[in-house]
């Protein structure tokens, strides 16, 4: 190597490290222990653009993946929401364009997709996730730069964010109704099958709980992950176990696996029903098997006998690309977009402080399909109805049971007292 | 290259303005963090090329060095960000349950930092060792560092009590005492990753001039003359891999502050394999291909895979087979291809590894 080689070598590498270290060095920002309430916020603060004859809103769904065949309905009743709306004139006034991102069916990618729709599209408000997961990656975006996300699935609770909006059952009303069931039906035994991830975990830490209160035996509880299909081993220890009941928490196509492995060992929904929380409209005929006889818990059933349904249900089936069928989650999804029209139009505006302001002050209810619903300004989940449902010959479902009223939404199980207090407050002081 | 270093140099100098300099100033918040997301990438791909382009071994497992990085900075972030409670995912699944054993000591910042360099280093020179020694090689290598990615997301995504399972880690406040959501900060958090690739390019750079580089190349292309040489070839193997491996830990690492948070899904066998296409399609041999080519892959999936979801697999696939087909040496050789000064020195040579390998097969 020559020797102007060797020093333009040193010289270059010295620029390079110097120039990196002084742009390090100047970019240093607010440190732990500083007061940054608004460091984040600003930023965002001033792009989204309303000054026009229209609003701009994000739909965040995975439309590639393995979510993909879930989140594409509720994309589409996304759609269809935002053109009724514009048809009777917009939010205030304003006409939405919404901005149709994939999330893939990747937890950073629905991070990095949120940042993208609040910071570069500057939309007021974003649509969409389904499971847990997704929620969580977009949470601490959507807190950082203070937007706001409206999530349409039921989930495990133990949440809130002054960021999100809950359309969804959480716990209370969707879990606890079907112990309810149970316990109504005289269930002695119970085991417990779920996928691998946070929302069966923590549901069937609710569930141990409750059945102890009602004197309902958990005989087993197994975990297969997401994306597995195989569940003839556990399904064996089912059936060894004899219950009188299965909760079934299994989310996605691996409920096909498991509904295979349950008839081929020989269960029948007449000795050992299952009551599942994932499987509705949509899912029943996808199952690969005659499932009639057995049960779900929600808060929506296209059976429903309500004023708005009928109506709801004929968009639907009129709407390109519809599956023809209405389920919970898309049921949840449509009242999401309804209810931001409605708080945007409590608030006189679109900012998100004035949103939440506005959630907090008034009562903002909305006729939905599944009944007319009122929003807990504090902890922005909505009143939602118990529902169970049995599977009939046609894949509907017919209404079993029903909550005597609308059930107040309280994620973190306030108002019961076999759920041990300080566990509540381990978990709200992990949440900061 | 090897005949003019300065011009490489040169490189490396203008690639350095760009992505410290030039960057900063004229993309958005969200683009200079997207391309710091890209460099992380980069940082790995740069260990490809060396252990791939030049070594001839085939990593596709790289994501298990990835995690080791990744996981290590989220176990601190989100120690750090939980003080001195229990993390929040962790009371979610069993409420009085203590800190898992071996999160604890990440507490520590400088273990942390201590453990994203040594802990590849230890499993890819005892991997390294226990494999090049046996002459391990070609599809065998190939598969069996597959496998591991595989067996890691797996064991991430079924122990959720411990690592957050498939749900990852994320929600992290704080990075070494700096506030996360400053923008200065995530600036500044760019900036080190930024400057990172550049002193990994400076290092292969260096590497590839070395008689070093030499030894390897010709353990490439004929590992039994090397070894007739009085040299042992696995040594020199093992040296590259676990340099490789020690790259693919630091761009996990700091992977984790940019992007917020980290799954099995980005170290499993869908992403080793991305990034081993980034690196085809820059050119594996090439000093600047394996960077460019993941930043290029990076991009591609942000802003094309936005406008067609679907198709952008397509897109990414069909290119990889028109590389394959056309242009072995990566798009980093098209400029040479077009002024037809297409110097055929020998780290320039078309020779698929495993074909070299499978060669040798034949021949001993």
């Amino acid at each position: 190597m020559s020797s102007t080689s060797k020093r333009m070598r040193v010289l270059v590498a010295t620029g390079a490290i110097g120039t990196a270290m002084g742009l390090v060095l100047a970019g240093c920002g607010a440190r732990a222990g500083d007061d940054t309430a608004g460091a984040g916020s600003s930023a965002a603060a001033g792009c989204v653009d309303t000054s026009g004859d229209t609003v701009k809103l994000g739909f965040l769904n995975s439309l590639t993946g393995g979510m993909a065949i879930s989140e594409k309905t509720v994309s589409n009743v996304l759609h269809m929401a935002a053109d009724e709306i514009n048809a009777g004139g917009g939010i205030l006034g304003k006409k939405i364009k919404y901005v149709q991102e994939d999330g893939a069916t990747d937890w950073p990618t629905f991070a990095e997709k949120t940042e993208k729709l609040l910071t570069q599209d500057c939309v007021a408000a974003i649509f969409g996730g389904w499971t847990s997961s997704s929620r969580k990656a977009v949470k601490p975006v959507v807190e950082k730069l203070n937007g706001l996300f409206f999530y349409p699935v039921q989930y495990e609770g133990l949440e809130s964010s002054p960021n999100i909006y809950y359309t969804g059952a959480t716990t209370n009303q969707q879990i606890i109704p079907a112990m309810d069931f149970l316990a109504s039906k005289g269930v002695k035994t119970l085991f417990l099958a779920g996928s691998d991830y946070v929302f069966p975990r923590t549901a069937n830490a609710i569930i141990k709980l409750y059945a102890a209160k009602l004197g309902i035996k958990i005989v087993g509880e197994e975990y297969v992950p997401l994306d597995k299909d195989d569940w003839t081993s556990q399904v064996a220890k089912i059936a060894a176990a004899k219950p009188d009941f299965i909760f079934n928490t299994i989310n996605g196509s691996s409920n096909v696996g498991f509904i295979k492995a349950y008839y081929d060992a020989g269960l029948t929904p007449a000795q050992t029903p299952i009551i599942s929380v994932s499987i509705a409209e949509e899912e029943a005929p996808a199952m690969g098997h005659e499932v009639t006889g057995n049960y779900a818990s929600w808060n929506y059933f296209q059976s429903l006998k309500t004023p708005t349904n009928p109506k709801f249900i004929q968009s639907w089936k009129a709407y390109p690309n519809s599956s023809g069928v209405t389920s919970d989650p898309m049921e949840a999804a449509y009242i999401s977009l309804y209810l931001y029209k409605a708080l945007v139009e409590a608030a006189g505006s679109f900012d998100v402080n004035a949103v939440n302001a506005a959630a907090k002050k008034n009562t903002i209810t909305f006729d939905a399909p599944e009944g007319k619903v009122t929003l807990d300004g504090e902890n922005h989940h909505i009143s939602k109805p118990g529902h169970i449902g049995r599977i009939n010959a046609d894949n509907q479902f017919d209404i079993v049971w029903a909550s005597d009223k609308f059930i107040e939404p309280d994620p973190y199980l306030e108002g019961y007292d076999w759920f041990p207090a300080d566990i509540r407050k381990q978990l709200t002081d992990a949440a900061g | 290259m090897t005949k003019k270093p300065w011009i490489s140099l040169g490189g490396i100098g203008v690639f350095a303005v760009l992505l410290l300099a030039v960057a900063p100033l004229v993309l958005t918040d969200h683009w200079l963090n997207n391309l710091g997301k890209y460099c992380c990438w980069a940082i790995a791909a740069v260990g490809i090329g060396l252990a791939w382009g030049r070594g001839g071994m085939l990593v596709m497992g790289q994501g298990v060095f990835f995690a080791l990085g990744a996981y290590s900075m989220a176990m601190h972030l989100t120690l750090e960000t939980a003080g001195d409670r229990i993390p929040g995912f962790m009371v979610l699944y069993d409420p009085l349950a203590p800190l898992p054993v071996f999160w604890e000591p990440f507490r520590s910042a400088g273990f942390t930092l201590l453990a994203i360099v040594l802990l590849p280093v230890i499993v890819a020179g005892a991997l390294g060792y226990a494999l090049f020694k046996r002459r391990v090689k070609g599809a065998y290598f190939a598969i069996l560092s597959q496998a591991l990615a595989v067996a890691l997301a797996v064991l991430i995504s079924s122990t959720i009590r411990e690592t957050g399972g498939d749900t990852g880690l994320s929600d992290f406040k704080y990075f070494f005492g700096f506030v996360l959501n400053d923008p200065a900060n995530r600036q500044m958090v760019y900036l080190i990753a930024a400057g990172l690739l550049i002193v990994c390019l400076l290092a292969v750079w260096q590497f590839y001039r070395s008689r070093f580089g030499e030894l390897l190349i010709a353990t490439r292309d004929a590992e039994e003359r090397v070894r007739f040489l009085g040299y042992d070839p696995a040594n020199v193997k093992l040296v590259a891999f676990v340099v490789s491996a020690l790259m693919a830990s630091i761009g996990g690492a700091l992977f984790v502050p940019i992007v917020g948070i980290i799954t099995p899904a980005e170290i499993g066998a869908a992403a080793s394999i991305l990034m081993i296409a980034g690196v085809a399609l820059g050119g594996r041999a090439s000093l600047f291909g394996p960077a460019l080519g993941a930043i290029a892959v990076g991009w591609g999936q942000s802003s094309l895979g936005s406008t067609w979801p679907d198709g952008w697999t397509y897109i990414l696939g069909l290119l990889f087979i028109v590389v394959i087909l056309f242009l072995p040496n990566g798009l980093s050789s098209l400029p040479a291809r077009f002024t037809g000064r297409a110097r055929r020195t020998p780290v320039e040579q078309p020779t698929p590894a495993i074909a070299a390998a499978e060669l040798e097969e034949v021949r001993s």
